[in-house]
């Protein structure tokens, strides 16, 4: 049986069982309906010419984990930001893990999705939010729809201020030889309120992990979100993230993807401007080797007019690691006064790693400025000899040169202790030891 | 402490340096000079270690050991310190940061403890007072948006920090008003010693009047076609390079 058809099955066989609110059961119904028809993206798909699904549909994945299984906080504590006091929401195989999580109801929600889904209380919300923004014909996000359970939720009311970060953790423990998994995140900050989420999926063994996350985020009028995606998990594990963005008048939205790990990562960042002043920025830095594969496919859809959209992805790519990066922006007709500006810069470190990256601007206002612009190109041998020549080591000096050229969104990191731990995950990665923080 | 017999070094396949001889000596200043396409700078290069160039015959000794094999690193831990003509711009990195690490990277390897952080910041004082650079410039991005001068004067401040044992100037007069040349050169002979050496490479004679050499070398075609003493530099600013054409020199 291959993926889809064990996919397919299983819903119709456990769906009965699912504990949701009967309107989301119909969502999650239409929702695999939608799949059924569609299917997994093949490479015919020109958004998926680049990232082939093919092997992992060959892998006989477990889509519910059979035994629930303990870890120690100890074993994990490195991949909590455990320098600083947050939130955490933390799942073990997709279940919710109440020792490991840290959760609120002081004043705003940072709980639980299969509460929300399934409790009276939330209903409200679920039904004003929930499934809207996403996207419906997406074959993946339609599957993730259709199993969505589980995840995080996070309500800001008005006005409102969380005290500390929040961390969205996903481990997998190994317990199946090979486990899918489809978090599904809600989060909502309403009018001025703010918000800073990190983000990280991983796997604790060898064992094959495929993940199909679909992250739903709505900023409301002037609020500001800060959300930064750490995706350094082991090389058997495989991700698709298709994070939805809807964004009110005066609202901020920055997204960071940190891609430094796993062995196939296709990020589908999705912003939709519905509302006036709004300011969204995404930013990456991919470091990869092996044969390892990053595919960032952003859309910024300016359906407003007064708006701005800022993109800065920078990769470095060694050995046999191939990337994508393809940056669309669409300019509705009313979308007057837009700025957006896009730019994604690469270093190949050797002959036989690859880059595909493609700006895909489809502007139909006049009044307007984007700009686009991108580099493929070698670390600067000059400048490694002038570093050489200064003493610093050859290992040493190439990394230095590549923080230089990853700096510019390093820099704008807000939390300072995450900052320090993306430094040390890239020195780490480079091989080197550098005596300070950049 | 450096000498340098029949070096010939190409770059794809196009041969730059000719049969150079060169003895330098600790204490000394010399000067090298010649008109562009010479080689001045591409001989700078070589003794630092550019890898791009081949060496294809001859030998370069540092206090009496070859260096020819050496990487760049090596000869910078051995004492040897280019400063740019063109210094590269490393954004994101502090022009302390940088000068900790290339500090420490030497010491680490000579076998040395790592720099107090104590000792570090007296000597960064020092040297950026006797440089007359303000502590502000200190935490900027290494070399990012500085102007011409700033870099040649980051440059010297570099070497004034790492007390190299022979110093290369590759043409750190270029782009340098009168005033900025004057701090430079100071700072050049503030540093000399008995047991240090300078190479200046310099297409004016201008520079040799702030920093005098003992000997002036004129480069022609890669190979070192007259020496003298300082009074060469005048001659030379006097009557140009023409006369070095290969018709003249016999």
């Amino acid at each position: 049986m291959d993926l889809k058809e064990k996919l397919v099955s299983s819903f119709l066989a456990f769906e009965n069982n699912v504990d949701v609110e009967h309107s989301v059961h119909d969502i999650r119904t239409e929702a695999i309906k939608k799949f059924e028809e569609k299917g997994f993206p093949s490479r015919k798909e020109e958004e998926w010419k680049y990232t082939s699904l093919n092997t992992l549909q060959k892998v006989d994945f477990s889509i519910f984990p059979k035994t629930e299984s303990d870890l120690d906080y100890k074993d994990v504590k490195r991949y909590f930001m455990h320098e600083i006091d947050t939130y955490k929401i933390v799942f073990v195989d997709g279940v919710y893990s109440s020792y490991l999580s840290e959760t609120t109801h002081d004043g705003v929600d940072v709980c639980l999705m299969s509460s929300a889904l399934s409790k009276p209380m939330y209903k409200a919300v679920i039904d004003v939010y929930f499934n809207k923004i996403a996207s419906k014909e997406d074959s993946l996000t339609n599957l993730n729809t259709a199993f969505s359970r589980e995840g995080a939720y996070i309500y800001i009311p008005k006005n409102k201020t969380p005290k500390k970060p929040i961390e969205i953790l996903h481990f997998s423990t190994g317990t199946e030889a090979a486990l899918m998994s489809q978090p599904r995140n809600l989060i909502i900050a309403e009018e001025n309120s703010e918000l800073q989420v990190i983000e990280r999926h991983q796997s604790l063994t060898s064992n094959e992990v495929f993940t199909n996350a679909v992250t739903e985020i709505y900023a409301g009028k002037n609020a500001i979100i800060d959300y930064y995606k750490v995706q350094n998990d082991g090389l058997t594990a495989s991700l698709v993230d298709n994070t939805y963005i809807d964004q009110k008048d005066g609202s901020t939205v920055d997204v960071h993807t940190f891609s430094f790990g796993g062995k196939l990562t296709r990020n589908n960042l999705n912003y939709y401007q519905n509302g006036e002043r709004v300011n969204s920025t995404l930013r990456g830095v991919t470091i990869i080797e092996g044969k390892q594969h990053v595919d960032h496919h952003t859309l910024v859809h300016h359906i407003q007019p007064n708006n701005e959209s800022y993109q800065d992805y920078k990769g470095i790519y060694d050995e046999n690691a191939t990337a994508v990066f393809n940056g669309k922006i669409i300019v509705d007709q009313i979308a007057q006064k837009t700025n957006a500006f896009q730019q994604n810069n690469n270093i190949l470190l050797s002959d036989k790693a690859t880059i595909n990256t493609k700006p895909q601007l489809e502007i139909f206002a006049d009044d307007v400025k984007c700009s686009h612009g991108c580099t493929i190109g070698q670390l600067d041998e000059e400048a490694l000899f002038y570093l050489q020549s200064r003493g610093i080591p050859k290992k040493e000096a190439k990394a230095l040169l590549m923080y230089a050229f990853a700096n510019n969104v390093l820099s704008t990191v807000r939390i300072p202790e995450l900052k320090a731990r993306i430094n040390k995950i890239i020195a780490k990665k480079l091989g080197v030891n550098i005596g300070f923080d950049l | 402490m450096l000498k340098i017999k029949n070096l010939h070094a190409n770059i794809d396949g196009k041969e730059i340096l000719n049969g150079i001889n060169l003895t330098v000596n600790a204490g000394e200043v010399h000067a090298i000079m010649g008109p562009n396409g010479s080689g001045k700078s591409t001989l700078a290069s070589v003794i630092a270690g550019k890898e791009e160039f081949e060496v294809t015959e001859g030998e370069i000794l540092m206090e009496n050991e070859s260096i020819i094999e050496s990487s760049p690193e090596e000869r910078a831990h051995k004492g040897i310190f280019l400063s740019f003509q063109y210094p590269v711009e490393i954004p994101g990195v502090s022009v302390t940061n940088f000068v900790k690490t290339a500090i420490n990277e030497s010491r680490k390897a000579q076998g040395l403890e790592e720099m107090g952080a104590k000792e570090m910041l007296k000597l960064l004082r020092e040297k950026s007072e006797l440089l007359g650079i303000d502590r502000k410039f200190l935490s900027r991005s290494l070399n990012e948006g500085f102007s011409g001068g700033e870099k040649k004067r980051n440059e010297i401040f570099q070497m004034a920090m790492l007390e190299p044992k022979l110093a290369i100037l590759d043409e750190t007069d270029s782009g340098l008003d009168i005033d900025a040349l004057r701090v430079v050169a100071n700072g050049v002979n503030t540093l000399r010693t008995k047991d240090n050496a300078v190479i200046l490479i310099t297409h004016y004679q201008r520079l040799l009047e702030y920093i005098v050499p003992d000997f002036v070398h004129v480069l022609h075609n890669g190979k070192i076609v007259k020496s003298g003493t300082k009074e060469l530099a005048l001659e030379l600013e006097e009557k140009g390079y023409d006369w070095l054409k290969p018709e003249s020199v016999v």
